[in-house]
């Protein structure tokens, strides 16, 4: 249609630039009409914030957003030399390097297990999705004051007494008893979602490949290494990012399994708690200093995608030869 | 601090969306007040009585106790000068006040816990009240006022005291033939004494109590957090290392009961019986003179090593005024005719529906659960003992503080060379802060 004649059809050239602005049966402007809100809405939230918050990293920015005090990299300077931002970096590799795999794990278990279920397959599937629905700041309230209560009636205590040992102290922070109960409230909740996540991605994998290895004489423990694990890359990739950018994310749980009125213990403390109570904490607004652990915040994640994108593209590559 | 306790809890409900919400917040509520002109409060003063009277918007924090809120409500609509409207304020009440005090659209009176933030008064985000408190002040408990100055000025008015004190039970402490602790060293053979199997014997919190005790052993060690000039750290001595050494033996004996159904700041665990002796806040005494009637007394901190003294820490809540609102001269009288003037009222906020100490001395006799018994060893103990972190405690120091206590009491470091890192860097906060 479009390389038409000019003889034949003489189109007026004021109209030409409309036509073609609007596109075939006026696409482009379907397509601006349906994306704009939505670019609107995120150049307002997201993105201004953004650029603001860095602007305002170079900033003594206390109690203001329009700050005239320039300290250059101090803000960064001040992060950087934080012996206890540091820490929570560790903190976060830690929490990383166990909650990951068990909850693929976990997820991989369970989906498989639906996966060969013979009945209930609905029931339980709800059943075990139904925690992702519950608020991270409900299950922490949860977890700290009824299953893992330091006292003797905490439910964990109450049993391991009956099982003749003795109370622990489970978030006093003078032991290390306190990853079981951040790992296991964390499993608990996410656990369901991923499981979801996988079952779509079992699904998607052709019933006669594994008719075929069934021919071949492959089963069980076979199937699973060289049919569903290769067969769910591109699942367990996207999987493990979220879960690896929800690590990073990691709060709400923390702040209400540890923190108390006006204090949160060293230990235990991941780089978003970490940067919330030296930048907001109390009544304080330290804006730049939030600004500047934001920006060096959002460098490590997107690092961290960068590698691990990189590390996946790889074994695919060499996977193809 | 009722106050504090209530939003704190809540604050950590919501801690969550809070820290998101604030940050974007921030950003896009100014950004919107200054590019789109006119804010909804302008257009909503016009409409109401012609214009006579300037309308003035006052911001609470949500008052825990029922009744609080139809009383505030009560006194802005007796006054006759302006029309006051009140806002209720539940959930995080000090992210909300500081985000709206970026905005045109902040309220003319608001409360600050202590009287405002350093920061609030460096950017002139509240009003200059000296002028109205310098010729009133010592009506008011001296403690507080104290720390309500800030280079010879005042700027905010104190509503309510509140405070933190030592809660034992009379009977168990008779029985086990131990006197109520003055000294720490009593606290520990006390609290040893009658520790048993069911009933523990001193109780701060189930971390320890580190949190909650943290500066508390600074000033019973007998020092101040800084020097006069605020130059530096003047607590970083051997007799504060070693309160905390004294502390730290102790958290190993039984006497300290590590974990409680609740935590510090309810009065539960005393109340329930799992505890002799815990550390708690005024606000909750209702709560435990209803379950153990006379069967406890108050005492103040206990002083520790021989340059120790006794102390509590205190908060208050003060009456502030934006600097930048509309209506800066009627925002000032106002306060000043609530929290100077209107004794009565003042008395009935603090008294009627908590417990709390009013600011103003001698309306402590005037409320009727500090008359006597130990309502009136609390507020006692405020004017003589009270302490409470200095404006330039900041956030970051005052995180780096409590990490290097925990990290002596609980993981055994060494406290000289703990401190050596807070007071390298209290002398960079302040250097900082001063800007």
């Amino acid at each position: 249609m479009s390389p038409a004649t000019p003889s034949a059809e003489p189109a007026t050239p004021k109209a030409s630039w409309w036509r073609v602005f609007r596109g075939h049966q006026g696409r482009n402007l379907w397509y601006i009409g349906f994306f704009l809100p939505f670019l609107v809405g995120l150049v307002t939230f997201v993105y201004i914030p953004m650029v603001w918050s860095t602007y305002l990293s170079f900033f003594d920015a206390r109690n203001t957003i329009q700050p005239t005090r320039f300290v250059g990299l101090d803000n960064y300077r001040y992060l950087l030399n934080d012996q206890m931002f540091r820490n929570s970096l560790g903190v976060f590799v830690v929490f990383a390097l166990l909650i990951v795999p068990l909850t693929y794990v976990c997820s991989l278990g369970l989906a498989l297990l639906l996966q060969g279920a013979k009945w209930g397959q609905a029931f339980f599937r709800s059943v075990f999705f139904l925690p992702t629905a519950v608020s991270y700041v409900i299950a922490a309230m949860v977890w700290r004051l009824s299953l893992f209560n330091g006292a003797r009636f905490g439910m964990a205590n109450s049993i391991l007494r009956q099982l003749g040992g003795e109370n622990i102290n489970w978030l006093g922070g003078t032991t290390w008893w306190y990853w079981p109960v951040v790992i296991s409230l964390r499993l608990w909740l996410q656990v369901g979602f991923y499981m979801i996540l996988l079952i779509a991605g079992l699904n998607r994998i052709p019933q006669d490949t594994y008719e075929a290895a069934a021919l071949d004489g492959a089963t069980g423990w076979r199937t699973l290494r060289y049919i569903t694990l290769p067969q769910l890359r591109t699942s367990t990739v996207a999987v493990m990012m979220l879960l690896l950018i929800g690590a990073f994310q990691a709060f709400d749980e923390f702040y209400n399994l540890f923190g108390s009125i006006g204090s949160y213990p060293p230990y235990a403390r991941p780089p978003l708690v970490h940067m919330y109570l030296i930048s907001l904490g109390g009544t304080q607004q330290d804006l730049g200093l939030g600004g500047a652990a934001t920006v060096i915040i959002t460098t490590i994640i997107v690092l961290f995608g960068l590698g691990q994108n990189w590390l996946l593209g790889r074994s695919e590559r060499k996977e193809r030869g | 601090m009722i106050g504090i306790m209530n939003l704190n809890r809540r604050h950590l409900l919501t801690a969550a969306s809070g820290l998101a919400a604030t940050a974007t917040l921030a950003a896009c509520g100014s950004n919107k007040g200054d590019l789109g002109g006119s804010t909804s409060a302008t257009t909503g003063s016009t409409g109401s009585s012609g214009g006579a009277k300037p309308v003035l918007n006052q911001w609470y924090h949500e008052y825990g106790e029922p009744g609080v809120k139809e009383a505030v409500q009560k006194y802005a609509a007796d006054y006759a000068d302006a029309s006051v409207k009140v806002t209720w304020n539940p959930g995080d009440y000090g992210k909300k006040l500081g985000s709206a005090l970026l905005t045109k659209d902040a309220p003319d009176v608001f409360e600050v816990e202590q009287g405002g933030t350093l920061d609030m008064i460096q950017q002139g985000q509240i009003a200059d009240l000296t002028d109205i408190v310098k010729p009133v002040e010592s009506q008011f408990n001296p403690a507080v006022m104290k720390r309500f100055q800030f280079n010879g000025k005042y700027h905010s008015i104190p509503q309510v005291v509140d405070m933190q004190l030592l809660y034992y039970r009379k009977s168990v402490l008779e029985k086990a033939g131990v006197q109520p602790p003055k000294t720490f060293a009593e606290l520990t053979a006390a609290a040893n004494k009658v520790a048993t199997g069911d009933m523990g014997g001193f109780f701060a919190g189930n971390d320890g109590g580190v949190g909650v005790l943290g500066t508390l052993f600074i000033w019973a060690s007998g020092l101040d957090q800084f020097d006069e000039a605020r130059t530096k750290a003047t607590f970083t001595q051997q007799q504060f290392y070693d309160a905390l050494t004294a502390y730290r033996d102790f958290s190993k004996t039984k006497g300290l009961l590590q974990s409680a159904s609740k935590e510090w700041y309810d009065g539960s665990p005393i109340a329930n019986g799992e505890t002799a002796m815990q550390w708690g806040g005024l606000w909750s005494m209702p709560d435990i003179q209803k379950a153990l009637g006379d069967d406890f007394g108050v005492l103040p901190f206990p002083a520790i090593g021989a340059k120790g003294r006794v102390a509590v820490p205190f908060g208050a809540f003060g009456a502030c005024v934006n600097a930048k609102g509309k209506n800066v001269e009627a925002a000032k009288k106002f306060v000043s005719w609530l929290w100077i003037d209107q004794e009565d009222k003042q008395v009935e906020f603090a008294d009627a529906f908590g417990t709390h100490i009013p600011s103003k001395t001698a309306l402590v006799q005037k409320a009727s659960k500090l008359k006597e018994g130990p309502g009136a060893d609390a507020a006692k103990f405020v004017s003589e003992n009270g302490f409470t972190n200095d404006i330039m405690w900041t956030g970051p120091l005052g995180d780096a503080f409590g990490a290097a206590v925990t990290n002596v009491i609980k993981k055994n470091a060494d406290p000289a060379q703990e401190f050596k890192k807070v007071e390298t860097l209290a002398a960079a906060e302040l250097k900082r802060v001063k800007g």
